[in-house]
């Protein structure tokens, strides 16, 4: 049985469509990437897996149970089974760092506070931030919030990670320390993983799972999934361009000239009128 | 409106529920946590609530002495500032200046938790967030305004007795006694029932507002405004309500 499974997930904000018919599923123990360029729905994505937001329609079944349509109590329970590492953190500013990653250990176990106090210091030394324990969010670094955010996600040593651009904003060796840990988590202690991310080299560094999701015309969708190895060969030119980041190519950097003209007039031009 | 109307009883609803039923599934709320907005919504507030109240009773007592000292009725000063003081304004400004230190604070911290992550962050996190953030709020604030406002009536008889004592020539010992002789129970009652309702009000209001925040900084800002206005205008209809009940039963 997957641990995660998406069916035809459609997401409709007014008029636009974010999601249109994303389906995938995550077996145990696997390390997703989802990836895709900035505005193509894959925080979206996470948001709908992790319940806070309700889609237009479609399933997702997180340990075999349905949650779109769950009530909230039973929800909180399914929700104690995973950890969240939001894109910018999400640490409750008006608490210290230390009181953050005990917080899903203060509320949602019964263990005692000296424990609590051993196990925060643990989660923090794994994200390197040992002796950061008494300062406030506003008083580190962004990339800091990051890593405490994951050292919060995984407090609980949950069964399953989400993580939103976990990379993004960290420096090179930061960064493959959080890929380290993150192949720690999943291959040691068999955790899966869900990560959103834009960063190439920390995705197929990690990723036994990879998907991608378009843009343009093909916004909304999957345009391709598989493993590392496929998608590197994969044939579709877009999925080419964004692993290898190059400006041009099926997504278009700028408009041409023409495009350019009317979107600067408002579509009013006429035919014929040299311009 | 019907959509706000709704939240509100939800919300209140949700109170309700954390207060009294969820305590016995085990899921209490922290007493550190309504220890630390007592001490905010409430002792902190307590200079301000003070001299609100000094200088209503200092007015009171002023305005009082000229219209009575033509009718040579100024020995019924202290009458007219026990109760009016007692029964309407003392529960009615320290109302306003909790409105305008707390409900507006409550609001705005509520909201940028919002705008932050932070409130659905503690929902992913299984944290009920009326539980974690709106109850110990709640709490603190039917206990504090209360207090304050018992104080404040103290303190706005001071500032009764400065007037009578230095400009009516009144000596304290009689001040006093014409106090307890005007001043019933029932007056102090009524001024703390209203201030009960008063708390309630503008806890809940600031609450919803805050959680209802979006759009960014702009959006704190519109919430906090529309939170204090729609509180000062809940009280003052609130207000009135209980006037009309406690004077026509």
């Amino acid at each position: 049985m997957p641990v995660i499974e998406v069916r035809d997930l459609i997401k409709k904000f007014g008029p636009r469509t974010v999601l249109n018919g994303v389906t995938f599923s995550v077996e145990k123990g696997e390390t997703v990437v989802i990836m895709g360029g900035s505005g193509c729905g894959k925080s979206t994505v996470l948001r709908h897996i992790i319940g806070s937001m309700k889609p237009t329609s479609g399933s997702i079944k997180l340990f075999g149970e349905e949650i779109t349509t769950m009530p909230d109590r039973q929800l909180e329970k399914v929700r104690l089974r995973f950890g969240m590492n939001f894109q910018f953190g999400a640490l409750l500013q008006s608490l210290t760092v230390g009181e953050n990653v005990a917080l899903p250990l203060l509320e949602n176990s019964s263990v005692s506070p000296e424990i609590v106090d051993l196990i925060v210091k643990m989660k923090l030394e794994l994200v390197g931030l040992t002796g950061f324990e008494n300062l406030k969010p506003s008083e580190i670094s962004g990339g800091m919030r990051k890593r405490v955010g994951l050292a919060r996600a995984v407090a609980l040593d949950p069964e399953l990670l989400f993580s939103d651009e976990p990379t993004s904003g960290l420096d090179p060796i930061m960064t493959a320390v959080i890929d380290e840990l993150t192949l720690d988590l999943t291959r040691k202690l068999h955790m899966t993983a869900v990560i959103v991310t834009h960063d190439m080299v920390s995705a197929f560094r990690i990723a036994n799972k990879m998907i991608v999701l378009g843009a343009g015309k093909r916004a909304g969708t999957i345009i391709a999934q598989g493993t590392p190895d496929d998608i590197r060969h994969h044939p579709d030119p877009e999925v080419q361009q964004f692993i290898n980041g190059r400006p041009d190519g099926p997504v278009p950097l700028k408009l041409s000239p023409e495009d350019y003209i009317d979107k600067l007039l408002g579509h009013e031009r006429q035919k014929g009128v040299d311009y | 409106m019907t959509a706000t109307v709704r939240t509100f009883l939800s919300l209140n609803g949700q109170i309700f529920y954390w207060l009294f039923l969820g305590p016995f599934r085990g899921q209490l709320v922290r007493p550190s946590a309504v220890l630390h907005q007592m001490v905010r919504m409430g002792v902190q507030a307590f200079p301000m609530a003070a001299l609100t109240s000094l200088s209503i009773g200092l007015t009171l007592a002023m305005q009082g002495a000229q219209e009575l000292a033509r009718m040579g009725a100024t020995a019924f000063v202290p009458d007219l500032v026990a109760v009016t003081i007692l029964r309407e304004l003392g529960p009615l400004l320290v109302g306003v200046v909790v409105i305008g230190r707390s409900g507006s604070a409550v609001t705005a911290e509520l909201g940028t938790m919002k705008v932050g992550e932070e409130i659905e962050a503690l929902e992913v996190m299984s944290i009920n967030p009326v539980r974690f953030l709106v109850v110990p709020r709640f709490l603190a604030m039917l206990v504090m305004l209360p207090v304050l406002t018992v104080f404040g009536n103290y303190i706005g008889m001071l500032g009764g007795w400065i007037i009578c004592h230095f400009a009516l020539d009144m000596n304290t010992t009689g001040y006093i006694r014409r106090l307890m002789e005007a001043g019933h129970p029932i007056d102090l009652y009524s001024g703390v029932i209203k201030s009960f309702v008063f708390a309630w009000l503008i806890i809940t209001i600031s609450c919803q507002s805050g959680l209802g925040v979006s759009g960014g900084a702009e959006g704190v800002g519109r919430a906090t405004t529309s939170s204090v206005v729609t509180s000062i205008f809940a009280m003052l209809v609130a207000n009135a309500i209980l006037t009309a009940f406690f004077f026509f039963f």
